[in-house]
């Protein structure tokens, strides 16, 4: 055996070769099968860090469809109720340039709201809930779990009569916190414009 | 003598403190008005015990506490509790909350109350309790339930006790004071404490600007081996951790709390509290607050009434409003502005500072940092405040926790020492809520997901179900054909059905059987024509059983409807449905019988009578009127819509529950749309005027009632007076007789809509005669 390979070096290298090959290639296929991730990793990171309204404003039928997108490359702007902290953290995990939000404006936090006393108990709105944030019964008054409702719109319209609305989250006194200030720092004194009269007298 | 130690950083701004110890503590009085806010601690705010209008006693509770961290409230002096509402309270933000306000009758009458004689033969869990009750909440600032604390740390063994009389915070000198007057209360208090607490040393820490209250505590506590510790002056060594690490030299872990290092911390002020609460049983309703600042002519401290006005105590102070540039309550390093004297005095309102312009002059406008590391030289917490600044402007907010931002104690040290002039505090306050926001809505955005796929999956779940059991069904179905051809092979399928017919005739065959042949037969499109006599004698059986179908439904609903029952709906639709069928079945046998020999004589009188309407409404009666036509129409028009609205939400109750039925109500709902077109189409072409627009059937609920909606309104556009006023008439009609029925069950039941029911009734009725009158008038014009 030895003979044979030091009296033909090509062909012990080839051999050599294709063996090693073939043991690597072996090990290459079955770590992929043993150690397979399931679904899509950064499609699930990304869905972390949505804001679960399930509004449907960015265009996708819900957060996970439009995690999926921007993991398939689509622009991370569209969400309005994430604002710009979430593009901010998209942008951060994805490495790419933070965009302007792509709507006219973010969406103030809101909770809808049923009149109950004009509710005709269709269940309408029950069945555009996304996260079943309704309660009711046929020709029953309806009402929102508030705490449970994301404030995602879908339930305004199919009100056959116009009877829900959304209402922005007010703050209480749990919920009160002390904003930043304003920050002056970057502009030198006397560019300010509360210094502006007296620079200017 | 007990070692002290340093703490890094720390800042010496001016004291200020001298202003307002020249005269000892004064009562403040008693105001005409106290608001008492429910919640003045940390925890769940208290609930009320007494309501609008109940005159209450000094020290008598009027919240109790609402859970194990909360604590009571009680009146400060004795008057009427005129309102329970939501008032402007000292808080940062400049919200309202729930008070209790009394007002004061002068007389300052006490509740019954009794101390307890020797604190130390009753149970600490009692003496715990009685702390509790008597509301005691840390009031050296943060107001945490005092009683919370002490039988919290059972489980861990405590070594030092560590009583607060630090009062680091410039101007105020409220402890300081307490000392002075009260030292005897004081070490009285730290004893109950060391006897419920039972640690191995007791230590007063008291800063070295405070000569007098060192030498009143220490003559105080002379021989009961509590120690006095007096320490440099500096800012904030008053801070809970500062406090601990400068008298034993241990750090209270990053998050942890001072038991996790064996030591329990409580403010001087509380100490006296406790001892009035245990000795005397006087809850907490007053406290020594400073009231200074240079826009205050007399600066001093009061012994005040929880509930008490700030601007009543200003008034007490010579207090020049134009002077002050922002009265703050707190100190000038931690305290915030006040933007209403209304504000209540509260536990832990320990001053109120009313300073000039000169003396706390607004923040000159900020400028860039720097970056000369001043802030890290004076943070006590050994944080980079720079760091957090940049951090905080660019919303890092991992960066920001992994610098501890959380064990930031707000002491504003950076900001004072900042030259740049930066509030850097600010930032970290706002950067520690916009955290805590963020944590909540990741919280909440997780639930949200977790409810939104339990909603797909349930709605995924159910297609499937319904999906397999059409297929089910089909399969059933395919097997009973199969079946049925088996069976007949032998035979002609024809002949079968002749001869089962034929069986059916001489009268003892069995009708399903009789039926299905007829079913399948008609199905196999080889239905045998029934012979004259064949049909009518199937269709007098079908009428016979209808009929006492029909009658046992009666009987069942009259009896549903004497008990009240919840069934009544569904009876009635049986009545409905039988009487129906048995009016279809009538006219099939009328025509049959009309078409052979005229009208045939039944022995049965009600059917008789049926067959006669039926006979009317079938046109047999003279030829209506285009006006009878119309209303007859418009009236069926009404039902129908009624049936729809009815088949809709049925279709809707289905559609959520998930019932199978939906599918057959889907088809209900479409066929008596199509019924209702129908008729609309009747009515356009009667009344050519009517111009219908043709109602699209479309599956969308919402789509088909807004269609209908338009139908509705554009043919009541095309109508003319006349036939609005009739048709108006018509549908009052239904309302009224519809309100009685329902007064009827309501009187039966004696429900309290009765009377509702009655007037609206009563109101239905004028309107009808109203609407009939005009109708006669109309017809008056017009002919
Ligand atoms: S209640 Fe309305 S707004 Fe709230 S989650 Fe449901 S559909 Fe959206
Ligand atoms: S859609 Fe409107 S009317 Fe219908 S149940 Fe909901 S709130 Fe009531
Ligand atoms: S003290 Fe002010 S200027 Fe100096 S480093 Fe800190 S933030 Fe910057
Ligand atoms: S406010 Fe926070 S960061 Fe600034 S000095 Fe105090 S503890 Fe340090």
């Amino acid at each position: 055996m030895i003979e044979l390979i030091s009296q033909h070096p090509f062909a012990a290298a080839v051999l050599a070769l294709v063996s090693l090959g073939l043991v690597f290639g072996a090990l290459l296929g079955f770590a992929s099968v043993k150690f397979k991730t399931e679904g899509d990793p950064i499609a699930d990171q990304v869905e972390s860090l949505l804001p679960q309204t399930q509004c449907g404003q960015c265009g996708y039928p819900g957060c996970r469809p439009y995690a999926e997108a921007i993991a398939n490359g689509d622009d991370i702007n569209k969400c309005p109720p994430g604002g710009e902290a979430t593009i901010a953290a998209l942008a951060d995990l994805l490495g790419v340039e933070a965009k302007p939000l792509d709507a006219v404006e973010e969406s103030v936090p809101s909770v809808a709201y049923i009149r109950e006393d004009e509710c005709i108990g269709c269940t309408k709105c029950i069945q555009a809930c996304p996260v079943d944030a309704i309660l009711g019964s046929a020709k029953h008054m309806h009402t929102v779990i508030a705490s449970e409702c994301t404030g995602c719109d879908l339930c305004v319209e199919p009100c056959p009569v116009d009877c829900i609305e959304m209402r922005p989250i007010e703050t209480t006194l749990q919920t009160w916190h002390w904003d930043k200030p304003a920050a002056t720092e970057d502009i030198i004194a006397s560019d300010r414009p509360s210094a502006k009269p007296s620079a200017a007298a | 003598m007990i070692q002290i130690r340093d703490i890094h950083g720390g800042i010496h701004p001016p004291e200020n403190k001298l202003q307002s110890l020249g005269e000892p503590i004064r009562p403040a009085g008693i105001p005409a008005q106290l608001i008492l806010p429910l919640s003045q601690h940390i925890g769940a705010p208290a609930a009320p015990v007494v309501s609008v209008g109940d005159r209450v006693l000094k020290g008598q509770k009027i919240a109790e506490a609402k859970g194990f961290v909360s604590a009571p409230v009680h009146a400060p002096t004795s008057g009427t509790v005129v309102a329970i509402e939501p008032r402007v309270i000292p808080h940062p933000s400049g919200m309202s909350a729930p008070c209790i306000i009394i007002n004061s009758d002068g007389q300052d009458e006490w509740v019954n109350h009794q101390g307890i004689s020797d604190y130390t033969a009753v149970d600490k869990n009692t003496l715990i309790s009685t702390i509790r009750e008597a509301g005691i909440a840390g009031m050296g600032g943060a107001g945490f339930p005092s009683a919370v604390k002490l039988s919290g740390g059972q489980d861990k063994p405590i070594q030092t006790l560590i009583l607060n009389g630090t009062e680091c915070e410039p101007y105020i000198t409220a402890d300081d004071i307490l000392m002075r007057e009260r030292a005897g209360q004081i070490i009285a208090g730290a004893e109950i404490l060391r006897h419920l607490i039972e640690p191995q040393e007791t230590l007063i820490g008291i800063e070295d600007n405070k000569p007098e209250a060192i030498a009143a505590m220490r003559a105080a506590a002379e021989g009961t081996g509590i120690e006095i510790v007096s320490f440099p002056t500096k800012y904030p060594s008053g801070g809970e951790k500062q406090l601990i690490q400068i008298l034993t030299g241990k750090e209270v872990p990053s998050g942890g709390l001072p038991s996790d290092v064996g030591i329990v911390c409580q403010n001087i002020g509380t100490a006296q509290a406790i001892y009035r609460a245990v000795n005397h049983g006087e809850p907490l309703i007053s406290r020594v607050t400073t009231v200074t600042g240079n826009a205050c002519g007399s600066p001093r401290n009061y012994e005040v009434l929880l509930g008490t006005p700030v601007q009543y105590l200003l008034d007490q102070s010579a207090f020049n409003a134009s002077d002050c540039i922002r009265l703050i309550m707190g100190g000038p390093m931690m305290g915030y502005t006040l933007q209403d004297t209304a504000v209540p005095v509260v536990k832990t309102t320990n001053c109120i500072l009313a300073p000039t312009v000169e003396e706390l002059p607004p923040p000159p406008p900020a400028q860039a940092c720097i970056r000369c590391g001043m802030c890290a030289e004076v943070c006590p917490v050994s944080l980079l405040p720079q760091q957090m600044y940049w951090f905080s402007r660019a919303q890092e907010h991992d960066k920001l926790e992994e610098h501890n931002l959380f064990d930031c104690i707000e002491c504003g040290a950076c900001s004072y020492a900042c030259p740049s002039h930066i509030p850097l505090v600010q930032y970290y306050r706002a950067s520690k809520a916009e955290i805590r926001q963020a944590q909540q809505d990741k919280i909440k955005a997780e639930r949200s997901k977790e409810r939104f796929e339990a909603r797909q999956a349930r709605i995924e779940r159910e297609a499937a179900e319904k999906e397999a059991k059409r297929k089910a069904r089909l399969e059933a179905a395919k097997a009973r054909q199969a079946e049925a051809v088996k069976g007949d092979s032998k035979q002609d399928i024809i002949q079968a059905a002749i001869a089962r017919s034929q069986a059916k005739k001489s009268g003892d065959a069995d009708p399903a059987q009789a039926a299905i042949a007829r079913a399948q037969a008609a199905r196999n499109g080889t239905a045998v024509e029934e012979t004259r006599e064949e049909k009518q004698q199937r269709l007098e059986k079908l009428l016979a059983s209808t009929t006492k179908r029909l009658a046992a439904a009666q009987e069942k609903l009259a009896q549903a409807e004497g008990n009240n029952d919840d069934n009544i709906a569904a009876f009635r639709t049986a009545v409905e449905k039988t009487s129906a069928k048995l009016a279809a079945t009538q006219k099939e046998l009328d025509e049959l019988k009309s078409s052979t020999d005229g009208a045939a004589p039944t022995d049965d009188p009600a059917a008789a009578a049926i067959a006669r309407a039926q006979a009317k409404r079938s046109g047999q009666a003279p030829a209506e009127s285009e006006q009878e036509k119309t209303q007859r129409i418009t009236a069926q028009i009404a039902s129908t819509e009624k049936r729809l609205a009815a088949a809709q939400d049925k279709l809707a109750t289905a559609k959520a529950n998930g019932d199978d039925k939906a599918d057959a109500f889907a088809t209900a709902v479409t066929k008596t749309q199509e019924k209702l077109d129908a008729l609309r189409a009747e009515l356009a072409a009667i009344t050519p005027t009517t111009a219908t627009p043709a109602t699209p059937v479309e599956d969308d609920p919402a789509a088909q009632a807004i269609a209908r909606a338009m139908a509705a309104r554009a043919e009541s556009a095309g109508m003319s007076e006349r036939e609005k006023a009739e048709k108006n008439i018509a549908s009052l009609q239904a309302r009224v007789e519809k309100t009685a029925a329902k007064l009827r069950a309501a009187q039966e039941s004696g429900d309290d809509n009765a009377e509702i029911l009655a007037t609206s009734l009563d109101k239905m009725r004028d309107k009808l005669t109203a609407a009939e009158q005009a109708l006669a008038a109309l017809r008056e014009e017009e002919n």
